[in-house]
């Protein structure tokens, strides 16, 4: 295993933003991390780099225990796994030209001088589909999708073995989604390195990982591998997510039934008690608001949800309600 | 290093923004205008203290061509010296107050668990405490002289240079690219000054062509009080206590101060509205 979660804590204050988590992702495996904005999936993936303080729990980078690291300990692990940033126009150093940007991380660990530097930088640009001359551009001279690009360069440029891309697609424009998307998809199969993949659409993930994890409010409510997710999604929230989802088949989409899930999401200061999310789900009852459900995999399948109605030889349907 | 600076090109870009706007030129113009005086003005004109017993409070001539004062001075030659202590006191009270306040206000807001708290409780503190009480005390200890107007005024700065500084730390540390020089193992030291430094520069700039004319107004006042620079020594401030016994005879030894003052203030106001629209790095093309 690359990376281990093991029931990962993390509270801001009141704010419970990962309540009790785990997960694992195998080497060259690339798991997508599902959830509506404010489930705490950016927070998950602060905890893996170390670039928040966990509140409980451990997480195990190749099998190395790094939950309670120094910084300075912590140091030398960090060329193993890097980050993707959402958003393109925070995540780069608006004084640093895109050469330094995407070479920092050599320098850092001081594993090049100027010249070797140079040379893996230009190297790199070509392989995120950057032409030369960016090199001495500065960020706010790049589109979206370039800074994207530059983003990758710099999380890439180490051959890390775990890369977390935190929604890297979300903010560009629909146009420019793809290409970037493809180009992770590929620059991935080149390298083999493992990713925790986040994202709040499920179709950005559909082909680009091997299995999905669903989180809501802080906790995973499904995971497994991404062709049953989609063929057979098994707890109410994921079956909702995925009804909303756009499907490129437009004989599936007509006869598909949308679920729309009413309200808003709880708050994670006060999550709601029993099944967090009884209060939108269509199938909820009594049970569902007082006891837990715990994350099962009834048919050791490898795909576990935590939902009452899961059971060995039933599986519940959202959409059959009304 | 000059990868952290702006490129040609781009500075060059924020130049052509700069330049098509009226304002902003007006006031780089007038500032310009000013230092040059303040440098070079001493240099050519005549001694500001010779004084010519023929000629008291003579209106403006070919010999002088701002007239001259009580004692027959001249009165361009002393507004080219009174320059030169306007500039001084503007530009080393405010470099004192950013040598100081930048550091506090960097280490405050990087360590805002331990450090802001206490510096921003000394920051009220000084707020709080009156300028020209603080200033009286300085006179009183240091005698009336430039220094403690330099230090006087940079006293007063401080505060607005460590909350500016510091505002901007704690909005930059949010910033993803800290949070990606920090997965690259980068230390403390690194991320303030190549990455949070860096980019609190451009309202540091602009701040200091807000702080700059106002210890202009500064020096003049504390002079006019007779808590600064002291007669003959030749300061705006001076020239105008002297000019305010001679208002009715000669108008013109209050004019030019007054018009100098504003003159100044209005120019690095001017220049700073300007530069706060380019130094943007956000800001378009
Ligand atoms: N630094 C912080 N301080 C306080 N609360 C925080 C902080 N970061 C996140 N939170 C809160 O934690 C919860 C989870 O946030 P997180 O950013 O992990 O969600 P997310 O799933 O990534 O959402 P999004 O899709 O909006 O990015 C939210 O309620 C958020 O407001
Ligand atoms: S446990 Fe109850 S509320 Fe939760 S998903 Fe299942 S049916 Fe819905
Ligand atoms: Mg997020």
């Amino acid at each position: 295993m690359i990376l281990r979660i093991d029931n990962l804590v993390k509270h801001y204050g009141p704010v419970r933003a990962v309540d009790g988590l785990s997960l694992e992702i195998g080497e060259g495996e690339v798991l997508g991390l599902v959830g509506e904005s404010g489930s705490g999936k950016s927070t998950v993936g602060k905890c893996v780099l170390r670039l928040t303080e966990p509140t409980a729990g451990t997480i195990e980078l190749n099998g190395r225990d790094i939950t309670h690291l120094s910084r300075r300990a912590m140091r030398p692990l960090r060329r193993d796994v890097h980050m993707v940033f959402q958003d393109p126009y925070s995540s780069l150093n608006p004084r640093f030209t895109i050469e330094r940007i995407v070479g920092e991380p050599l320098l850092r660990h001081k594993l090049a001088d100027r010249r070797e530097t140079s040379r893996r930088v230009a190297e790199m640009l070509e392989k995120v589909g950057l032409r030369q001359e960016m090199r001495s551009r500065f960020p706010h001279e790049l589109s979206g999708g370039q800074r994207q690009r530059v983003g990758l360069a710099r999380a890439l440029i180490l051959e890390p073995k775990l890369v977390v891309a935190d929604e890297p697609v979300s903010a560009l424009d629909v146009s420019v989604q793809a290409s970037v998307l493809n180009l992770i998809t590929d620059l991935q199969r080149d390298m083999g390195f493992s990713c925790l993949f986040i994202t709040h659409d499920l179709s950005v993930v559909e082909f680009l990982a091997d299995r999905i994890a669903v989180m809501y409010l802080g906790k995973l409510v499904e995971s497994g591998p991404t062709k049953e997710i989609f063929a057979q999604p098994r707890h109410p929230y994921t079956q909702a997510l995925l009804s909303a989802a756009p499907v490129a088949d437009p004989v599936t989409q007509r006869e598909r039934r949308r679920i729309v899930l009413g309200g808003d999401v709880p708050s994670p200061v006060d999550p709601p008690s029993g099944c967090r999310f009884h209060t939108r789900c269509p199938l909820a009852y009594d049970e569902c608001r007082t006891v837990e459900p715990a994350l099962q995999d009834p048919r050791g399948s490898g795909h576990p949800a935590a939902c009452h109605l899961v059971t060995a030889d039933r599986v519940p349907d959202a959409a059959a309600t009304r | 290093m000059t990868d952290t600076m702006a490129p040609p090109l781009r500075r060059a870009r924020m130049w052509r923004r700069f330049r098509r706007r009226p304002m902003p030129m007006t006031g780089l113009v007038l500032v310009i205008g000013f230092i040059l005086l303040a440098l070079v003005g001493p240099l050519v004109t005549g001694d500001p203290a010779a004084q010519d017993y023929l000629a008291t409070l003579a209106p403006p001539s070919a010999a002088h061509p701002m007239g001259t004062d009580d004692l027959g001075r001249d009165a361009f030659a002393r507004i080219a010296h009174g320059a030169q202590v306007s500039l001084q006191a503007g530009v080393l009270s405010t470099a004192l107050a950013m040598a100081v306040g930048i550091p506090i206000g960097l280490v405050a807001g990087f360590y805002r668990r331990w450090l802001d708290p206490i510096v921003m409780r000394l920051v009220d503190v000084t707020l709080a405490f009156p300028f020209l009480v603080f200033a009286v005390g300085l006179a009183a200890i240091l005698g009336p002289s430039l220094r403690g107007v330099v230090l006087a005024l940079g006293f007063s700065q401080l505060p607005a240079v460590i909350r500016i500084t510091r505002g901007e730390v704690l909005a930059i540390r949010e910033m993803d690219y800290v949070a990606a020089a920090v997965a690259d193992g980068a230390g403390d030291g690194h991320i303030i000054f190549r990455y949070v430094l860096p980019n609190c520069a451009s309202p540091l700039i602009v701040q200091a062509t807000v702080a700059i004319p106002a210890a202009i107004i500064g020096e003049a006042t504390l002079s006019f009080l007779g808590l600064g620079v002291q007669p003959p020594t030749p300061s705006w401030g001076v020239m105008l206590t002297t000019a305010q016994q001679y208002l009715g005879d000669a108008p013109w030894l209050a004019i030019w101060p007054g018009v100098m003052i504003a003159l100044a203030t209005l120019g690095f106001n001017l220049l700073g509205d300007g530069l706060r629209d380019v130094l943007d790095p956000r800001s378009g093309p």
